[in-house]
Formats: structure tokens, C-alpha cells, sequence
């Protein structure tokens, strides 16, 4: 019998035009946005990206990991010493930092490896504070009070702020695109189809002939590196870098864990639906003070319980429908 | 005769409990064991030593001429052991077709074209064609207990073992199950099934191997050891030479 498999649906051709179109529209953002709305694309680009990435690891990977702020401090603090003492243009060493992310996760990951749930998690934090308070013992970038970007260097991106906020807004636009892009082809492959099989069974999947170490180590390193590249841009949009705001627990971990539970664990779709009304949120109770957290942990608590698979998941469950074609479907 | 398998020695205990109690079991190329024994026999802790899942205490385990003992579980597929669970162990947020292709692409190691024809190829043997696009997490018991026969055939093994797979079926199911080993059994492949389903393992197994206390009691022709004293002292609790 010749079988077909495919994997494109309705849906998934449907979202990839309104995928393409918001791309174009994004792109061009600088020549129609206000300058209050570039800032807000590019950290809304930048948290998406931080939970695609904390999805990966955590969704899919099984490795709760609260500790990756220890790569966004990580990759921002490299750009700041590069840009500063090197006297390189902070832009180009972005894919340098991504690499430095991964060589650095390497002896990181061989270490909090030897953890499992739990303790991995608190072993994963643990070793982002040694990182925030190496950071602090680093004088020529300002200790523990930190350091901004000198003049020189931020006109060394361009003259005018505005060619500067736009340069790095298509930096980040770029990065979430890159991370996006890597997740689904991953996904899609010979190893993305191993990292679904452990994400739903790792006993079944290690029977089944999948080296489940080795697979989550490549997802640990990709994902720091990534991660770290997240991190560089991050601090290169705020122009200041400090230990507490680089190695920030709540900023770079707990939100994200927050968008990617509510978006839906497990799932491409999830991180993207959490993050947008993460910000949702965010711009229309900033003004409640502590109550916007408030509303938020109340906002996850009624996801958990009622839809446990998170908002993606209770719509993929009842419809069947999935915008990035990664099932294969036999015709 | 070419031994496929190879145990000698084998024990394996759980803190004072010897569940594996020095077994030593040879299974040639091509041949069908079925494996019986009551509950606590250490029927599943066998094949859970064979397929690497736990070490032994000691004894040694070959395959295919090769020492296995220190191989991890996903190698000891790759090698060509495949094994389908008690409790099924499906893949639940995949498709049918992408769980049999976990098996033939990681399993068997083959590339892509030649995964997606061994996949669908197991998936017609085992008769879950037509829920091939169906996410594993919504079959029914009786699906799963296929879906765990189809990703071990996916996999393409040399050594099959069946854990517990004809409990539960209706008379009907059972006798198509059996056609299905059956046809596994002519393509060449040497099975191992520990079964309380015993007429089903009759109609397969060419030797019948009876543990207990995580021993080999009794291990020959099938018709004969199911007559000896041994097991009908086991499964009827009578001493049969009183």
C-alpha cells in the first residue's frame, strides 16, 4: 500500500499567511510606531522568545530549570564587557555571545545534570546566584552597583537614538524569529521527534532506543546559548546592567514560567498566546501597583486548575487544531 | 543451534527479596518461548534485565554473541531487543503513526523515507491503520496494548518481548492477536511472552518456560510442561504428588 505523510493542515497554512503578514508589519514598525510602542514590540519579542526557550527545556525536555536568568545575566554582562573593554560593536558580537552561552552551559549542565526535578530546579538557582554574585566582584564593570553603556559606545550602534532603538528593535525582531524557527525545525526532525516522545513518556522513549540524556544535554545548550543571546539584547535595549537586574529570578524566570503555564507547557502555540496576554495584562493593570501581581497569580491559579494544559491546550484539545505543522498525518 | 539469547547466572533482588534467583536461559535464532508463572514470579523483572531497564546483582546477559549487562536501554534496542509494557506506555500527545515512528526511526535507525514505510507497515500488521492520525492519549486499553505492539515491530527486532498483551481481550480480539504473533513469528523474529492468557501462548510458543520464586521450574515443550506436576501444583495450589 503507498502511503503519503504530510504534515500541513487548514490551520496551519491560514497561520503562516497571518504569520508572514505580521512579520512584514513588524518590520516595519519604526517607520509607523511611536517610540513607547517599538520599546514594548521589542521586550514583548524579547519574552517570547525567553519562553519558547523555557518551553523547550521545560516542556518538552522535562528539565524545569528556574535558574535560567543565569544565562540572560550571563549573555548581558558579556555584551557590556565587550562592547566596553574590546571596543566591539555590540550588534555583531550577539552570535559570539550566543556561542560563549553555549561553552559556558556545558560545565554547568554536567553539573546540575547530577540533580533531578526538584533539586534540579533549586540546583539550577543556585548556580544563577553564584552568577549574580560573581557578577558583583566584577569592579571594572561596576561591582554590585553595576554600570551603563557609555556614550561612545551606544553612538558606535548609530548617531541618532532613533536609527539606535530601531537597529536594536530589529535585533531582537530577528532573534525571536531565529528561536522560533529553530524550535519548529527542531521539532520537526529526527531529534525534535525523539524530545516529543520524551516530553510525553521518557521510560517508553529510552525502551524505544532514544539516548534521553544525551537529548536533553543538546536542548540544555541550545537553549543557554540562545537564552544568553536574549539576555545581550536585553540589556543593550535598557543601555544599564546591574547583578539584581541581570540575574533577576522574578524578570528573566518567574514570568516566563508564568506565560508558558497560562500559553500552554508542551506546545509551539503556547509560549506566543502566553505572551501576548502576558502583556495584555501587564499594559492594562501596570497602573494597580501590586495588585497587577496579584490578579496575575490569580490569573494562573484559575488556568492551572480549570485548563491544567494551559489556554493552547484547551483550544488544540477541542478543535484539533495545530498551527505549526509538526504531526505527520498519514493520507 | 545459534543462541539469540544468552543468560547465565542471572539474579536480581530488591532489598532481601531475591526476585531473579540465579536463572540461566538460552533462546535460539527464530523461536517462541512462552514464559508463565503466578503473580510475584519475577516474570516482568526478567524482561525488565534483559532490556536494561535495572542491572542485575550479578550473572551475565549476551545477545546476538555480544555481553549486553552494561548496555543502556535505548542501545539494547538499537541492538535489536524490543519490548512491549504490561501497562501500556503510549506517547500520548503523539499520533499513532509519529509513536510507531519513534520505534522505527530512533529503534531501528532508519532515515526518513524508510521510517515512515516501517511505521505504516507496522501499524497495518498490527490493525491500527485507521487510527493512525489519532493521538495515543484517546485509544482505548485495548488500542494502547496494540500501539505497544506496533512501536516494538517498529522497531524492527530480532528479540520480541511480550509482556502480558492477550489479558482482557474478547475471544475475538484474542484469536486475531494470535494470527498477528503468529505472522511476526514467520518473518523470522524470536519472541519471548509471558502470558496468563495460557490457550493463546499455546497456540504460538514453541517452549514454555514456568518461573517461580524467580526460578525456572519447568522449561520444555509446551502440551508437556503444562501437564507436569510443577505447574498444576503452582495453578492449582494442590501438591500434585500427594
Amino acid at each position: 500500500m503507498s502511503v503519503t505523510v504530510t504534515r500541513r493542515s487548514n490551520a496551519s497554512t491560514i497561520f503562516l499567511i497571518v504569520a508572514l503578514l505580521a512579520v512584514v508589519l513588524f518590520v516595519a514598525a519604526p517607520w509607523w510606531a511611536g517610540r513607547a510602542e517599538l520599546r514594548l514590540f521589542g521586550e514583548f519579542f524579547l519574552y517570547l522568545g525567553l519562553a519558547c526557550l523555557w518551553n523547550l527545556l521545560a516542556g518538552y525536555a522535562g528539565l524545569v530549570s528556574v535558574g535560567q536568568q543565569a544565562y540572560v545575566g550571563f549573555g548581558g554582562y558579556l555584551l557590556f564587557a565587550l562592547a566596553i573593554h574590546f571596543n566591539v560593536h555590540p550588534l555583531l558580537i550577539v552570535p559570539v555571545i550566543a556561542l560563549l552561552g553555549a561553552a559556558i552551559s556545558v560545565p554547568v549542565g554536567l553539573l546540575v545534570f547530577r540533580l533531578h526535578g526538584a533539586y534540579f530546579a533549586i540546583g539550577t538557582w543556585v548556580v544563577a546566584e553564584v552568577f549574580r554574585l560573581s557578577a558583583a566582584q566584577i569592579t571594572i564593570l561596576g561591582g554590585g552597583s553595576g554600570t551603563s553603556l557609555p556614550v561612545s559606545v551606544v553612538k558606535s550602534i548609530a548617531q541618532s537614538r532613533s536609527d539606535r532603538e530601531s537597529y536594536v528593535y530589529w535585533a531582537a525582531l530577528f532573534l525571536v524569529l531565529l528561536i522560533v524557527s529553530i524550535s519548529f525545525a527542531f521539532l520537526r526532525s529526527r531529534q525534535g521527534l525523539a524530545l516529543t516522545a520524551i516530553r510525553d513518556n521518557e521510560q517508553a522513549a529510552e525502551s524505544l532506543g532514544i539516548n534521553i540524556s544525551r537529548t536533553k544535554f543538546l536542548v540544555y545548550v541550545l537553549t543557554a546559548a540562545l537564552t544568553a543571546a536574549l539576555g545581550a539584547l536585553i540589556f543593550l535595549q535598557k543601555l544599564r546592567i546591574s547583578p539584581d537586574a541581570a540575574f533577576n529570578v522574578n524578570d528573566w524566570t518567574a514570568f516566563v514560567i508564568f506565560i508558558v503555564v497560562i500559553g500552554g507547557i508542551g506546545t509551539l502555540e503556547g509560549p506566543i498566546i502566553g505572551t501576548l496576554l502576558f502583556f495584555l495584562l501587564r499594559e492594562s493593570l501596570a497602573d494597580l501597583g501590586t495588585f497587577y501581581l496579584m490578579i496575575l497569580g490569580v490569573v494562573a491559579i484559575v488556568i492551572m486548575i480549570r485548563a491544567p494544559r494551559g489556554i493552547w491546550g484547551f483550544i488544540s484539545n477541542k478543535f484539533g487544531i495545530e498551527l505549526f505543522p509538526i504531526t505527520r498525518r498519514v493520507l | 543451534m545459534q543462541q539469540l539469547l544468552s543468560i547465565r547466572n542471572l539474579s536480581k533482588s530488591f532489598g532481601s527479596v531475591l526476585v531473579t534467583n540465579d536463572i540461566d536461559l538460552d533462546v535460539p535464532q527464530g523461536q517462541s518461548v512462552g514464559i508463565i508463572g503466578p503473580n510475584g514470579a519475577g516474570k516482568s523483572t526478567l524482561f525488565n534485565l534483559i532490556t536494561g531497564v535495572f542491572p542485575p546483582n550479578s550473572g551475565s546477559i549476551q545477545f546476538n554473541g555480544q555481553a549486553i549487562s552494561s548496555f543502556s536501554s535505548a542501545k539494547r534496542c538499537r541492538l535489536g531487543i524490543a519490548r512491549s509494557f504490561q501497562i501500556p506506555q503510549p506517547f500520548s500527545g503523539m499520533s499513532v503513526f509519529d509513536n510507531a515512528l519513534v520505534a522505527s526511526a530512533h529503534g531501528a535507525g532508519l532515515s526518513a523515507k524508510a521510517a515512515d514505510a516501517a511505521a505504516i507497515d507496522a501499524i497495518e500488521k498490527t490493525g491500527l491503520i485507521e487510527k493512525a492520525n489519532v493521538l495515543a492519549g484517546s485509544l482505548t486499553l485495548l488500542e494502547r496494548k496494540r500501539l505497544e505492539l506496533t512501536r516494538a515491530l517498529a522497531s524492527q527486532p530480532k528479540l520480541l518481548l511480550l509482556d502480558e498483551i492477550a489479558g482482557g481481550l474478547t475471544d475475538k480480539e484474542c484469536q486475531s492477536l494470535i494470527q498477528t504473533i503468529k505472522d511476526i513469528k514467520a518473518d523470522g523474529v524470536t519472541i519471548i511472552w509471558i502470558e496468563h492468557v495460557v490457550h493463546a501462548l499455546l497456540a504460538v510458543v514453541d517452549r514454555l518456560v514456568v518461573l517461580d520464586f524467580g526460578q525456572i521450574i519447568a522449561d520444555g515443550d509446551p502440551e508437556i510442561t503444562m501437564a507436569s506436576n510443577e505447574v498444576r501444583e503452582i495453578y492449582t495450589g494442590i501438591d500434585a504428588d500427594a
